[in-house]
C-alpha cells in the first residue's frame, strides 16, 4: 500500500464510495477550569470516509473524540449527526445513534473472555428483558435463549473477521496487547456502528501488528461501509489509510485536507511533522 | 469423632448463613465497585418489613393462614427492598458517579444509619418474630456409625438448602445471561460500559434490587433463628471477615469464605476454648481476616492485584 500507485488507487476507490456529510462538528470549544482544551474547532466527516485527527501530544485529539462520544460536554458549539444537531449528548445516546468507539488505554472488561467482551457490544441489540432472561428454561425454547444464539452468531462472524478464533474463551487480561486491541475493536464492531471512533488503535504496537490493524480498519471501512474517525500518531499509517486529515495543535485546528495537502502545509510541518521526524 | 463431626456440621450451617450475607456485599462490589456498608442495615430492614407485614396482612385481610401471611410478607418486603434500591440509586449513587472509593464508602455508611433509623420508624423497634414454620426439632443421623449418632438441626439444614439454591441461581444469572454480562461489564469499566450503551443507572438499580432480595432471604432466615431485632445488623458485620477471606469480587469466594469462618469459629471455640478461657468465637473470624489482609490481601478467590510497571 506504499508508494504513489497505492495512493492513487486508494483515492480512486475513495471517490467511488464517499458520500455526503454524516457528522458535522461546528465551533466546538471545551475547557477544564481555566485550561482550554479545544478552541473553536470545526470539521466534517463524510459517509464511508476514513478521517484522521492528528497532532502532537496534548493537542486535544482525545478531547475532541470524547466530545463526539458524549463523554465531555463542550461549552460552545454543536455536533450534527445525520442531520440532527446536538448541544449535549450522553454516551448512551451516542451509542444508540450508532457511534461506537475504542479506547487509547485499553478499557476491556478484563475478567471476561474475549467472546463475552464482544458479546457486551450486542447489549443494545438485545430486546428480551430481564424477566425473560431470568426465566430461561433448560430446553432452549425461550425467546431470550433464541436471541442469545442469534447474537452469538453475529459475534462469531466478527471473531472470524478479526482472526481471533483460538482466543475466544481466553480472559482478555491474559491476551497479548495486540490481540486485546483487536478485541476492543471487535466489541465496538458488535454494535454495528455507522461511525467508528478509534483512539490510537495502533499505539504501542510493533510493525506487524500495525499492518494487521491497518488492514482490519480498511476492511471494516470497505466491507461494512463503516465511517471511521481515528486518532493516530504513526504518520506512515495515517497517510496510508486516511482519506482526509484534521490537524490540531494546542487545541486549535491548524490544517485540514487530504494527506498530501496536510503534508505540504507549512504550519503542520512546523508544529508536528517537522519536529517529529 | 461423632462430636467432632457434629461441631463441623454446626459450623458449616452457620457458615452458609454468613455466606448469604457476604453475597450481598460481593454483588454490589462486583457491579459498582462500592463497598456497601449498608448491607447489614438492609438485612435488618428487610427482616423487619417481612416480620411486620406477615403480622399486618392477616389483620388487614382477615385471612389467618401462616403460609399466606408469610408469602405476602415476603412479597411486600421485596417491594420495599426494590423501592429502597431505586431510591438509593436515584438520590445518592447517581450523584456520585466517578467519585473516589472512600466517598462512596462513606455514602453507604450514611445510608446504613438512615435505613436503620427508617426501619424502626416505619416498623417499630421491638423484637419481632418471623415464623416460616422451620422445624425446630433436631434429627440424629449416622447412629449406626457412632454411639448416639450425630445431632443435626433440621432448621439449619433447610436454611442451608435455601442459601445454596439462591447462590446457584445468582451464579447462573451472572454467568449466563446478557444482563449478568452487562453487570460484570459495568463492574470492570464504567466508561467502556457506557460507550457500548449499557445504562449505568439501570444496572445499579438491578444490582441493589438483587442485593436487597439477598438481604431479605438472609434476614428471613436469621430472623426466624434469632428473632428480628437490632442485633441482626451486627450479624452482618460478622460477614465482613468472610468477604476479606473469600475475595470481594468472587461469588464462590463468599461461599467458601463463609464456610471456613463458620467451621473455624465452632472448632476453635470447642477445641481451643478451654485452654484460653473461651470467647474465641467472637474474635476468631476477625483475626483470620487480619492474617489474610497481611499475606493475601485479594482473598482466596479475588482478582489478582496486578501492578503495571
Amino acid at each position: 500500500m506504499n508508494g504513489v500507485t497505492g495512493r492513487v488507487e486508494i483515492e480512486a476507490a475513495a471517490a467511488r464510495r464517499i458520500g455526503d456529510v454524516l457528522l458535522d462538528v461546528r465551533n466546538i470549544s471545551l475547557s477544564f477550569g481555566g485550561v482550554k482544551a479545544l478552541t473553536d474547532i470545526s470539521f466534517s466527516v463524510r459517509e464511508h470516509e476514513v478521517r484522521a485527527i492528528i497532532g502532537p501530544n496534548g493537542a486535544g485529539k482525545s478531547s475532541m473524540l470524547n466530545c463526539i462520544n458524549g463523554v465531555y460536554q463542550p461549552q460552545q458549539g454543536s455536533i450534527t449527526f445525520r442531520g440532527e444537531t446536538f448541544q449535549h449528548m450522553d454516551s448512551r445516546q451516542v451509542a444508540q445513534m450508532g457511534i461506537a468507539r475504542t479506547f487509547q488505554n485499553l478499557a476491556l472488561f478484563k475478567g471476561m473472555s474475549a467472546l463475552d467482551n464482544i458479546m457486551t457490544g450486542r447489549n443494545l441489540k438485545m430486546r428480551s428483558g430481564l424477566l425473560a432472561q431470568a426465566f430461561r428454561n433448560p430446553f432452549g425454547w425461550s425467546s431470550a435463549q433464541r436471541e442469545e444464539l442469534a447474537q452469538r452468531e453475529f459475534v462469531e462472524r466478527i471473531i472470524d473477521f478479526l482472526e481471533i478464533q483460538p482466543h475466544r474463551k481466553t480472559p482478555v487480561g491474559q491476551l497479548p496487547y495486540g490481540l486485546q486491541k483487536r478485541v476492543d475493536l471487535g466489541r465496538a464492531l458488535a454494535m454495528e456502528p455507522q461511525v467508528l471512533l478509534l483512539d490510537e488503535p495502533m499505539a504501542g504496537m510493533n510493525v506487524e501488528e500495525k499492518q494487521d490493524m491497518s488492514r482490519f480498519i480498511l476492511d471494516v471501512n470497505d466491507e461494512f461501509g463503516t465511517t471511521i474517525v481515528l486518532i493516530e500518531h504513526d504518520m506512515g499509517v495515517v497517510m496510508d489509510i486516511s482519506d482526509r486529515v484534521v490537524v490540531l495543535d494546542y487545541g486549535k485546528k491548524i490544517g485540514d485536507g487530504s494527506p498530501g495537502d496536510v503534508r505540504a502545509n507549512p504550519d503542520v510541518i512546523s508544529a508536528y511533522l517537522g519536529t517529529a521526524h | 469423632m461423632g462430636f467432632f463431626l457434629e461441631t463441623l456440621f454446626g459450623g458449616l450451617m452457620v457458615g452458609m448463613l454468613y455466606s448469604l450475607i457476604a453475597l450481598g456485599f460481593v454483588l454490589i462490589f462486583k457491579a459498582s465497585g462500592v463497598f456497601n456498608f449498608a448491607q447489614g442495615a438492609m438485612v435488618l430492614f428487610a427482616a423487619l418489613a417481612m416480620a411486620r407485614f406477615a403480622e399486618w396482612v392477616p389483620q388487614w385481610t382477615g385471612i389467618e393462614n401462616r403460609w399466606f401471611a408469610n408469602v405476602a410478607g415476603f412479597v411486600l418486603a421485596g417491594v420495599v427492598m426494590f423501592a429502597t434500591a431505586w431510591a438509593v440509586e436515584r438520590l445518592v449513587l447517581r450523584h456520585l458517579v466517578n467519585q473516589e472509593g472512600a466517598t462512596l464508602l462513606l455514602a453507604t455508611l450514611g445510608i446504613a444509619y438512615f435505613i436503620d433509623g427508617l426501619g424502626q420508624t416505619l416498623f417499630g423497634s421491638n423484637i419481632y418474630k418471623i415464623d416460616i414454620g422451620l422445624p425446630k426439632d433436631p434429627i440424629f443421623v449416622l447412629d449406626s456409625l457412632f454411639p448416639g449418632g450425630i445431632l443435626i438441626n433440621k432448621e439449619d439444614l433447610i436454611a442451608a438448602a435455601i442459601a445454596a439454591a439462591l447462590v446457584t441461581l445468582l451464579s447462573l444469572f451472572f454467568q449466563k445471561t446478557g444482563t449478568g454480562r452487562a453487570l460484570r461489564a459495568v463492574a470492570d469499566d464504567h466508561q467502556a460500559a457506557q460507550s457500548i450503551g449499557i445504562p449505568l443507572a439501570r444496572i445499579w438499580v438491578i444490582v441493589w434490587c438483587v442485593a436487597g432480595v439477598v438481604a431479605l432471604v438472609a434476614g428471613m432466615i436469621w430472623g426466624s433463628k434469632l428473632g428480628v431485632q437490632f442485633s441482626l445488623a451486627t450479624v452482618a458485620m460478622r460477614a465482613l471477615p468472610v468477604v476479606i477471606l473469600g475475595g470481594l469480587t468472587s461469588v464462590p469466594g463468599a461461599i467458601i469464605g463463609g464456610l471456613i469462618i463458620g467451621v473455624g469459629e465452632k472448632l476453635s471455640e470447642v477445641y481451643l476454648g478451654p485452654f484460653v478461657g473461651g470467647g474465641i468465637e467472637i474474635w476468631f473470624a476477625y483475626v483470620l481476616a487480619l492474617v489474610f489482609l497481611l499475606f493475601r490481601p485479594q482473598g482466596l478467590f479475588g482478582e489478582k492485584i496486578i501492578d503495571r510497571v
